[in-house]
């Protein structure tokens, strides 16, 4: 997987072929997984060409490259499952239902945004969707999931708690605590560990002394899985086999996602870490035109369509900026509130 | 009325919430079969079970944050932390996610959760398991702290905590759990003001959890040389009750506070500050604060007494706002 290079850094490339296999599926999903990950990546090339424009600001961390992750992931989940994500969320909030305007209005800090401009586009919130944030605490939302899990089992809920966290979290302490508890006390847990091989700019070599992340699981007796996270009929196949394990034997597991994200960490970051050849290997395996190539070849996708399709996303990416713009901004009077439930019950 | 302490008062707070209703669950370490490290708990897992008096390893980080996680999740989870020391271990999940979910969430997520810690010394138990860092959690927007000094706010701060939506932390100081007296049957507290204790003109004594009762002690060796001393309790460390302490100062015009907490950054600080920006025309005389000298706490007995605020000091300090 690792070759040296000559400025020193070491090459981390994909761990299998360009996938060129028939997609297995129907019409209608393979359709609609090649959307969803449409949806996520042209969200975000407008949010990156809005932030260079300065109508977003703060911390901006983009998913462009992971997009099969979460549209395998979240096409995996039930409506009554429970999701915990990162501050790398723009994917899984949309796929789970938080509209794109709402979505863009709360990167854009208006009070019509998701987390009423509260968050921003680390801290995406759904509560009705049971979606528990965009957490910027590397494995922060891991104990949370595992609450989550336990509310369930105590209530007697059966559902699947899909908890989102990068490679970076498997150094934190966190992710070992709630790994045990998991395990101990058995609760149903998706671990979805995207692993895109850098915390920030420290690749996996450097931060681990053991890189196949899912010895880590077994170390916990948790059932453990690695797919090509590239590629999103492994990524659903494998997230809906591991979201029914978790949902029928009421206990945890973990699957690592092996995934790249071709932009640096965030806006902020100049990317001096790694290869440039190293981001080039792994955007030869980037999710949506080989999946669109995989289609095209079965002669289930014409050019056409694709073009269709992305239109319509495009006209969705457009709505969603000029309601963002059409926002309002909190009024000041307003900033105190929601820091503690009003007396009527938060009904806000 | 019943003989009782403050640690049966707790349990029996404790008991009276799990049978009440049944999303109250108690969690932490050692709080099931072991009966709780300071044998709060004691007696809760026969009763209850082991899911709801639920034991845990020792990751106070994993189990705060799975409290949360519990809390969203519909429950409302009593998390027992084992001391104030220990629940730095805890303190990203308490402070980046159960104070901020809320907001963050623009209103969408509140934390229904209880977390009860042990604080401070007087036991000899060193510089890691008696510090009093009940400021600390004062000073975070979004959550509530409380501290418990009588038998009656410890049997009677726990319910009314549990029905906030938000987080509260309640400080059970160490030296208290042996405090024994008379309890009414029914107590009905409130978590939002301070109260006096002692109702007096001279000066304002303001103190909380363990230091209450030196507070207490020091105005009644005090009322013998005349000086006639209200003592508050503040036992809301947050969201302050800034009119209880404004009322006595314009009755005495004198202010000492007792904090078991270091004097740099104090809740003292706070305290005073906040009578200061408010009242400073009322003092007659500048505010003074006693509170722990600057050390962790050291294990020698002689050291560690010398350390805290004592009842004479308490009194020394009063006498000087009074003149005397």
């Amino acid at each position: 997987m690792s070759q040296p290079n000559q400025a020193g850094l070491e090459l981390m490339l994909p761990p299998g072929p360009v996938p060129t296999a028939p997609v297995p599926f129907a019409p209608e999903l393979a359709r609609g997984l090649l959307r969803d990950m449409l949806r996520i990546r042209r969200l975000e090339e407008k949010a990156a060409e809005l932030y260079g424009a300065g109508q977003i600001r703060g911390f901006l961390h983009l998913y462009i490259g992971e997009e099969a992750v979460a549209a395998g992931a979240m096409l995996a989940l039930q409506p009554e499952d429970t999701v915990v994500a990162t501050y790398r969320e723009h994917g899984q909030a949309l796929l789970r239902g938080v509209s794109m305007r709402a979505i863009m209005a709360e990167m854009f800090g208006k009070q019509e945004g998701c987390s009423r401009g509260r968050g921003g586009s680390m801290h995406l919130f759904d509560a009705k969707a049971r979606f528990f944030g965009g957490n910027a605490i590397v494995a922060g939302g891991l104990p949370l999931a595992v609450g989550l899990a336990l509310a369930d089992r105590m209530q007697g809920i059966r559902r699947v708690t899909a908890c989102f966290f990068g490679d970076g979290a498997v150094a934190e302490g966190a992710f070992h605590e709630s790994m045990n508890l998991a395990a101990l006390w058995q609760l149903p847990v998706l671990f979805c560990c995207e692993n895109n091989l850098y915390a920030m700019g420290t690749s996996l070599p450097r931060a681990q002394s053991q890189t196949d992340l899912c010895t880590k699981a077994a170390g916990y007796r948790i059932a453990a899985r690695a797919v090509d996270g590239m590629d999103v009929v492994a990524t659903y196949q494998a997230a809906l086999e591991a979201a029914d394990t978790v949902r029928a034997a009421q206990q945890p597991f973990f699957l690592e996602f092996q995934t790249y994200r071709f932009r640096a960490h965030s806006m902020f970051d100049p990317d001096l870490y790694r290869d440039k050849a190293e981001v080039e290997h792994w955007k030869e395996h980037g999710p949506i035109h080989t999946y669109t190539a995989r289609l095209k070849t079965q002669g289930r996708l014409a050019e056409e369509q694709f073009l269709a399709l992305d239109a319509e996303v495009g006209r969705e990416v457009d709505d969603a900026v000029a309601f963002a713009d059409a926002g309002h901004w909190e009024a000041v009077s307003d900033l105190l509130r929601d820091v503690h439930t009003p007396a009527d019950g938060g009904a806000s | 009325m019943s003989h009782t302490s403050y640690r049966e008062a707790l349990r029996e707070a404790m008991r009276d919430a799990l049978r009440r209703d049944p999303r109250v669950f108690l969690m932490g370490e050692d709080v099931g079969r072991y009966g709780g490290s300071y044998a709060v708990s004691k007696g809760l897992q026969a009763e209850f079970g082991p899911e709801r008096i639920r034991d845990t390893p020792l990751s106070e980080l994993a189990f705060v944050g799975a409290g949360i996680g519990a809390a969203l999740g519909g429950l409302r989870p009593i998390v027992e932390v084992m001391t104030v020391n220990f629940s730095l271990l805890a303190l990203d999940q308490i402070v980046n996610t159960a104070a901020t979910w809320r907001h963050m969430s623009g209103g969408q997520c509140s934390v229904p959760l209880v977390i009860r810690m042990t604080t401070g010394a007087g036991r000899q138990l060193a510089a890691q398991h008696s510090h009093s860092l009940e400021g600390w959690y004062a000073h975070i927007p979004g959550i509530r702290v409380l501290a418990p000094a009588t038998l009656e706010d410890a049997r009677g701060m726990l319910w009314p905590a549990l029905q906030d939506p938000d987080p509260v932390i309640l400080f059970e100081h160490g030296q208290l759990y042996n405090v024994e007296g008379e309890l009414a049957e029914d107590v009905a507290v409130d978590i939002h003001s301070a109260r006096v204790r002692r109702s007096g003109n001279d000066v304002t004594l303001i103190a909380y959890g363990g230091l209450l009762g030196k507070a207490l002690d020091a105005a009644e060796q005090l009322a013998k040389e005349g000086i006639d001393a209200e003592v508050i309790d503040l036992r809301v460390l947050r969201p302050l009750d800034d009119a209880t302490l404004l009322a006595s100062l314009q009755k005495t015009h004198r202010v000492v506070m007792v904090d078991e907490g270091w004097k740099s950054g104090s809740l003292a600080a706070e305290v005073v500050a906040r009578l200061t920006e408010q009242a400073f025309y009322e003092f007659d005389a500048p505010p003074v604060r006693v509170c722990s000298a600057e050390v962790p706490i050291p294990y020698a007995r002689h050291l560690e007494e010398a350390a805290l605020p004592q009842v004479a000091t308490i009194a020394a300090a009063v006498r000087t706002v009074c003149g005397t």
